[in-house]
């Protein structure tokens, strides 16, 4: 209880630096680029128009509205790749920091996150105007989508720790979460129907894929006008919080030993 | 009694990781693996070190290149932490372990006012009231919001020194940072430190030069490879330390 309260005390002492990691994420991302945060827009709004040339021909007869199904699920899948990307790299990247100053560790996994969501959430805007343009219904339901964006930031939080953990110890993780995520990316269902994988492949991705919950629950909102099955909405919570409870354990019991590692 | 410590530290040992790049064939790399050795081959750092300073105390850590004077003051901010032995450390530490440890080089000078003073564990609102007090003391005025890339190492280390020194810390952990920056410069910092041992501000300070120490420091400790070798009055430490190394 003492401990606890030590942490949370640890954590509010610590907020604003959270908030200058944040803004520092931001605000070299774009610097210098004369388009500046406009990129947050333009670049899914590019990726999609390819897709939708290359892929809407092939999948023609499965899915209505090509171009918001594919946008809504790769905006996504993308906050869920960039974020725990980004994140893998948070500790080794402030090695020389950590090395000086006493500072929670966490801080820096945790600011990753929470700028690819802020991206996340300019990225949408791409997606509102594709919908505009393609006069997609606007659905109330829309307005559940921060829950959305709730469960996805809590399951790339654990997932963050987890990766910015072993990276310390096993470099290796880099390259073997870049063929990883290949994999996850094309078993999860961003530009082909669900429908279109063999039957027992269909069951083992609504079963384990984390990402198939989280697309399908945003698909639901956006394109669908309904709110989720009680399957997939419950289903991304289990998956958020069983992830942030793994990520924060290997976390825990590796942070002090992450200085011998640099 | 007990209580008087500010500085506690008991019988500490601190292990580091020496895993040498410096595989030669596949063999030894088997070899390491199996040993465990491939990625961390242990060192120790320290051993055995007790220090026990009180409120109000300044200290000199003083000892040839290696000896261990980092380690033991990284080891009392929280950095690194005891293979065995305890550290207690009561009241608030400033670190000057690097100047601008945590300073981003491609923001400006105002942005990295408030990074930094944030890495230090301090509030944006804390930052903002004494932001002024900051550009002041580093004499950056004009350069506000250039990015710090761009300054002189001087100017980064007036910058970093400036925020660093910002409050009157219980503790002030100071490791040979002095050694950029002009003559006036230097002065103006010892002038800083002076205040706030006056106002009862305990000190670790590492440095090579022994002036400097037996000037600010009325105890040391010495170090020679990882143990202490002698520790007391400042006079009588440094006295036998430039004896054996002249």
């Amino acid at each position: 209880m003492v401990l606890m309260r030590e942490r949370i005390h640890t954590f509010i002492k610590y907020k604003d630096l959270l908030r200058e990691l944040v803004v520092r994420d931001l605000k070299l991302k774009y610097r210098r680029s004369f388009l500046g945060y406009l990129w947050s827009i333009l670049n899914p709004l590019l990726i999609m128009i390819v897709m939708t040339v290359v892929f809407s021909h092939m999948f023609r007869a499965g899915i209505e509205n090509f171009p918001v199904y594919l946008l809504a699920g790769q905006a996504v899948f993308d906050f869920i790749r960039n974020s725990t990307t980004m994140a893998m790299y948070s500790v080794l990247d402030n090695a020389a920091l950590i090395k000086k100053i006493y500072v929670p560790k966490y801080i820096f996994t945790l600011s990753r996150i929470t700028s690819t969501m802020v991206d996340f959430v300019f990225s949408l805007g791409a997606l509102l105007l594709v919908m505009i343009v393609t006069r997609t219904p606007f659905s109330p339901h829309m307005l559940a989508t921060p829950v959305l964006v709730i469960q996805v930031y809590i399951f790339a939080c654990g997932m963050g720790f987890f990766l910015s953990a072993a990276n310390v110890f096993f470099r290796d993780m880099q390259y073997i979460y870049g063929a990883f995520m290949v994999a996850w990316q094309y078993l999860t269902p961003l530009f082909y129907p669900l429908e279109m994988l063999p039957g027992w492949l269909q069951s083992i991705v609504t079963l384990v894929n984390p990402a198939y919950y989280y697309v399908e629950h945003f698909r639901d909102l956006v394109l669908y006008g309904h709110f989720p099955s009680a399957q997939v909405f419950w289903g991304g919570w289990i998956f958020a919080f069983i992830m942030l409870a793994f990520g924060l354990f290997v976390f825990k019991k590796a942070q002090d030993k992450f200085i011998l590692y640099f | 009694m007990e209580q008087d410590y500010v500085v506690d530290i008991d019988n500490l040992t601190i292990r580091f990781n020496l895993a040498s790049e410096k595989v030669s064939d596949l063999k030894e790399y088997f070899v390491k693996l199996i040993k465990r050795e491939l990625m961390f081959q242990e060192f120790l750092a320290l051993q055995d070190v007790t220090l026990k300073v009180k409120r109000g105390e300044s200290w000199g850590l003083i000892g040839v290149n290696g000896s261990g004077k980092s380690t033991l003051l990284k080891a009392a901010c929280g950095i690194l932490k005891p293979y065995k032995g305890t550290i207690d450390i009561r009241g608030n530490i400033a670190p000057l372990i690097e100047l601008g440890a945590g300073f981003d080089y491609n923001m400006t000078a105002r942005e990295n006012i408030f990074l930094n003073g944030t890495v230090l564990g301090h509030s944006r609102k804390f930052m903002q009231e004494h932001f002024e007090e900051i550009v002041e003391f580093a004499e950056l005025q004009q350069f506000l919001d250039v990015p710090i890339k761009n300054f002189s190492s001087g100017m980064q280390a007036r910058l970093g020194f400036a925020i660093a020194t910002m409050v009157q810390p219980d503790i002030l952990v100071v490791d040979e940072i002095l050694s950029v920056g002009d003559y006036q410069f230097q002065q103006k910092c010892y002038g800083r430190m002076q205040e706030m041992l006056d106002g009862g501000t305990t000190l670790l300070y590492v440095s090579h030069d022994i002036e400097s120490v037996k000037h600010l420091c009325d105890h040391a400790i010495w170090l020679e490879k990882g143990h202490v070798r002698k520790s007391g009055p400042v006079q009588e430490v440094c006295d036998e330390y430039m004896q054996v190394n002249r």
